[in-house]
């Protein structure tokens, strides 16, 4: 059946939610100009709109979410991104897959910290909400789905399926539903894709905060007043969409096998530049709040933030990055909107700064280089040349564009090697901010001069050199570049440390998240520069694996022969088992023990299925499979030194809709994490090449050898059905019981079949990789009582795998830890300083 | 400040790639160039719309295939990895490396794939 209330009714919310917030705008505009504040007719007006249109986004979230829960696979938004295998949390997952999804999320958190900002503002509530308001009407615009003639705005998640394409099927039956959807994509199941998205937009909500606060300092004149009620928000955003960044970082590490962390893809990269700008503008904020200097050059870079969040949006959703990233969202046809979204916000900005730009005090005295302002300023220029670096090259497809606009031909590609590119411009940078965070913090709390400077310095420069020389001994760092980078990332932890230390004893608590945030960041420094530049390959291999890879290709996987011990620096390690993941039954289960059955889902067990003397299936049983796509391969390494062993389960999706993934399993040992991954996926069973057959006889409780294994003939069985074929009355199907014992008293069941049907003879061979053998019956011989069987052997089962020693890479999640602990509790003191104003009568 | 801004934009300037033809690829690597460049494209396709000349080595560990470019060049592209995720279902190809001894070999293939967020058809 076709439900078609449900999805006008969410329709019909986003108009509302679009309408409303247009009138909310109006409203809190006309109380702006009016001067009012409290509760004057126009605010009021303004607020019961803004929070009607809040609750009709929250409508439209319901609405689809219960859509998705329900599976109304008629809807194509439904059907592309949910279907009926997910788990819950995927489920939820799948809403925000696709573009429409993710702009609800964007305007849920909008209309959420908009509710907030009603809450907590006086006299800030009309020209802030007023930016909101006009904010959320361009974002509802995008999902608005509304056709005049030939302009299509936005586009609904709402769509009917047979609106959507077109289909043979949709002529012959109107109403036809499939059956099951498309499925939030097996790569994404992953549970940072619950949290990575939800996180990366209420990063970006939190920008439009400081932005609403700024301009409405410009619009109504108080060009100064508006830093302290941003302030807090911009460093709550900041620590936001750094988490989020880093959330990224990590999943790219963990599970998408992208070669490490950090990829500069233009669609990473255009979110670091608006968090690089945002970290620069809580600086020069404070320095304001500190001696009123950098007001200007705050009412910039917080404008430029939420104008580069809006570029990103822009960057990742317009198709304009097309061919230079690999995952963008794809092209909605909604470019234009985009770009009148970007576009109008910049011209707005542009027209509330310039207006008034000669009356916004600045200061005339040029700042000493032993005043704190000319450090923090310095810093903040840093950040700003790093984001500068990395935007350039990241706009190259927009520069193109615009170049083609006006008739010309312009190539710009990324640079072919991004990674070295990014790195080694921003490498640098990245030391200058240590050393400059370093020695910022004693300009901060102290007037300086230059004894005072020298006094204060000694002692973290002497600590940090000294600290820094032990490591280059142990951690053996003999690359000049490594040690400065290493001598500065020490300096700042000692430097910022120390003064984290003098707070600490002068009990200033509050006083210490710039301090913490400092260290952390020197830390992720200090981590990136080990794991990334003494990354080593640890599989190293002198066989040859193939005569086409490159030699470094073969110098650098090992292949691994089950249940061959095989020596990689100090493991031993041995490939043990494929496996799946089954629902119910913890750990994993080997995949020859799974029968597969017509529902890639379902699979049978073909023998008990055992986990610590508890049994979860019996022989026969049938057992759900959720990620059927997903395979496992056991590899136990046996650490020779000491003796200690682990285990790692590198995973093998084959993905319908992206081809084969390969994901890591990670081993986090003292001091460095073991990243291993099978490099090429094992052949299929259809691709083995088997040796020739050989014909033996048996009889039943005889005993023979498959491939030098011993195996046991138990009987033969009659079995009612069988998957591929459909018997009828006089045909029959029976399958031998063979058991065979391997290494270690591991047992494997092979159940090959023999079917008699229309007097045509089936053979439904088994095949059982663990002893490379494929066992047919190839006659049933009721005279001798016995059957022949054709056994074939081929290769030993083997899988090829890469290893990776990232060393200290701890050292960078402790890092990110510290910087966030450090931006949380700068925010909470920010955030006090704001509400003891507000209650003063102040704001 | 100005100086660091001017030393960004020349080195991005120097290690900028380029999209370029087959043709001019050659161009460049018979001049002498070694530059990397980035060739936009798709797999050759018979009439019947299917992939066609794509051949992974026989133990699939590397794959080379034939890639038509925007002129409608054909070129077969040499490449020492697997064959990358949902090769055969791209819409578009992009090969980042040159000519090496008259053969193209990419060190990178980056791909747009129509079912990557966003299904099309039933």
């Amino acid at each position: 059946m076709v439900h078609t209330g449900i999805g006008n009714f969410g329709h019909l919310l986003i108009i509302i939610s679009f309408i409303t917030s247009l009138m909310a705008a109006y409203g809190y505009f006309k109380a702006t100009n009016n001067n009012e504040i409290g509760n004057s007719p126009w605010i009021k007006f303004g607020r019961v709109l803004f929070v009607i249109h809040g609750l009709s986004i929250i409508g439209v979230v319901a609405t689809l979410f219960s859509m998705i829960f329900n599976n109304y696979f008629e809807y194509h938004y439904v059907w592309s991104h949910a279907s009926k295998n997910l788990p819950n949390h995927f489920i939820i997952a799948s809403f925000w897959e696709g573009q429409e999804g993710s702009f609800l999320l964007w305007l849920f958190w909008n209309a959420l910290l908009g509710f907030v900002i009603v809450k907590t503002n006086k006299k800030w509530e009309a020209p802030v909400m007023t930016v909101f308001a006009v904010v959320q009407a361009f974002l509802a615009s995008m999902i608005l789905g509304v056709v005049f003639g030939d302009l299509k705005i936005g586009s609904s998640p709402f769509l009917l399926l047979r609106d959507v394409i077109s289909d043979p099927v949709f002529l012959i039956n109107p109403d036809f539903v499939p059956k099951d959807g498309t499925g939030l994509n097996p790569l994404l199941q992953n549970y940072w894709m619950v949290i990575h998205p939800p996180m990366t937009f209420l990063g970006f909500a939190c920008t439009l905060i400081p932005f609403s606060y700024c301009i409405a300092g410009l619009w109504t004149g108080q060009y100064k007043e508006w830093v302290r009620p941003a302030l807090p928000w911009t460093i709550f955003g900041a620590m936001i969409l750094g988490t989020a960044i880093i959330m990224g970082g990590y999943w790219a590490y963990e599970t998408l096998n992208f070669g490490g962390y950090w990829n500069w893809d233009p669609v990473e990269n255009a979110v670091y530049v608006p968090w690089l700008i945002m970290v620069a503008s809580i600086h020069t904020m404070i320095t304001f709040k500190k001696s009123a200097t950098a007001l200007k050059t705050s009412i910039v870079l917080v404008i430029t933030v939420f104008i580069l969040i809006l570029y990103s949006t822009f960057l990742t959703r317009s198709g304009i990055l097309g061919n230079a990233s690999v995952h963008s969202f794809t092209d909605l046809g909604l470019s234009g909107q985009l770009l009148i979204y970007l576009l109008f916000f910049l011209a707005a900005s542009i027209f509330f700064a310039a207006r008034v730009w000669k009356n916004i005090p600045s200061s005339e005295k040029e700042a000493s280089t032993y005043s704190r302002e000319f450090w923090i300023f310095i810093g903040a220029l840093t950040l700003c040349l790093m984001a500068f670096q990395v935007i350039i090259p990241t706009s190259f497809p927009v520069f193109n564009k615009i170049i083609e606009m006006f008739g010309g031909l312009s190539t710009l590609a990324q640079p072919a090697d991004q990674i070295e590119f990014y790195s080694k411009w921003q490498l640098w940078f990245a030391v200058a901010i240590a050393l400059l965070s370093g020695t910022g913090q004693f300009f901060f709390w102290k007037k300086m001069d230059k004894e005072k400077l020298v006094s204060a310095l000694t002692f973290p420069v002497l600590i940090s050199l000294l600290l820094s020389a032990a490591i280059f001994v142990i951690a053996k760092v003999t690359d000049p570049t490594y040690i400065l980078i290493l001598v500065a990332g020490m300096y700042s932890v000692v430097a910022n440390g120390k003064i984290l230390f003098e707070l600490l004893k002068s009990r200033s608590y509050t006083l210490i998240g710039g301090s913490i945030a400092h260290m952390g960041i020197a830390m992720m420094l200090i981590g990136i520069m080990f794991s990334e530049g003494y990354s080593k390959t640890i599989s190293v291999n002198t066989l040859l694996i193939s005569k086409e890879w490159t030699e470094e290709q073969n110098q650098t996987n090992i292949p691994l022969f089950l249940n061959e011990p095989t020596f990689m620096e100090r493991f031993q390690i041995t490939y043990k088992n494929e496996l799946m993941q089954v629902n119910g039954i913890p750990g994993y289960v080997r995949k020859s023990n799974l029968e597969d059955t017509e529902d890639p889902y379902y699979k049978v067990a073909k023998q008990q299925l055992k986990v610590e003397n508890t049994v979860y299936a019996e022989t026969g049983d049938t057992v759900y499979v959720q990620s059927p796509e997903n395979f496992y391969y056991q590899v136990d390494y046996k650490d020779m030194e000491n003796g200690k062993e682990f285990t790692l389960y590198p995973r093998i999706q084959v993905n319908p809709q992206m081809g084969d993934v390969l994901s890591p399993d990670i081993k986090k040992l003292a001091g460095r994490d073991i990243y291993s991954y099978v490099s090429v996926k094992p052949y299929l069973e259809k691709d083995i090449e088997w040796g020739e057959k050989e014909e033996i006889e048996v009889k039943v409780g005889e005993r023979f050898f498959v491939n030098d294994y011993v195996a046991d003939f138990s009987g033969l069985e009659r079995i009612e059905d069988v998957s591929y074929a459909n018997l009828g009355p006089d045909d029959v199907a029976v399958r031998a019981n063979i058991t065979v014992f391997a290494e270690s008293g591991e047992k494997y069941i092979a159940q090959p079949i023999f079917i008699i049907q229309n007097g045509q003879v089936g053979k439904q061979p088994d095949v059982i990789k663990e002893i490379a053998s494929k066992i047919t019956i190839e006659s049933i011989n009721p005279d001798t009582g016995s059957v022949t069987l054709g056994l074939n052997t081929t290769q030993k089962d083997f899988i090829i795998i890469k290893a990776i020693e990232k060393p200290h890479i701890n050292v960078l999640w402790i890092g990110t830890l510290v910087m966030i602990a450090g931006f949380i509790i700068a925010t909470r003191r920010r955030y006090i300083e704001f509400v003891k104003m507000r209650d003063k009568g102040v704001e | 400040m100005i100086a660091i801004a001017i030393a960004i934009i020349i080195s991005t300037q120097s290690n900028a790639s380029s999209y370029v033809s087959f043709g001019e690829a050659k161009e460049m690597a018979n001049n002498g160039s070694n530059k990397k460049i980035h060739v936009v494209g798709e797999l050759k396709k018979n009439e019947m719309g299917q992939v066609v000349d794509v051949y992974p080595s026989d133990n699939k560990l590397t794959v080379s295939f034939v890639m038509v470019d925007d002129n409608n060049v054909e070129q077969t592209v040499f490449y020492n990895e697997p064959m990358p995720s949902d090769f055969l279902r791209s819409e578009k190809v992009v090969v980042i490396g040159g000519y090496q001894n008259d053969r193209f070999v990419a060190d990178k293939i980056l791909l747009k794939c129509p079912s990557k967020y966003e299904e099309t058809a039933l």
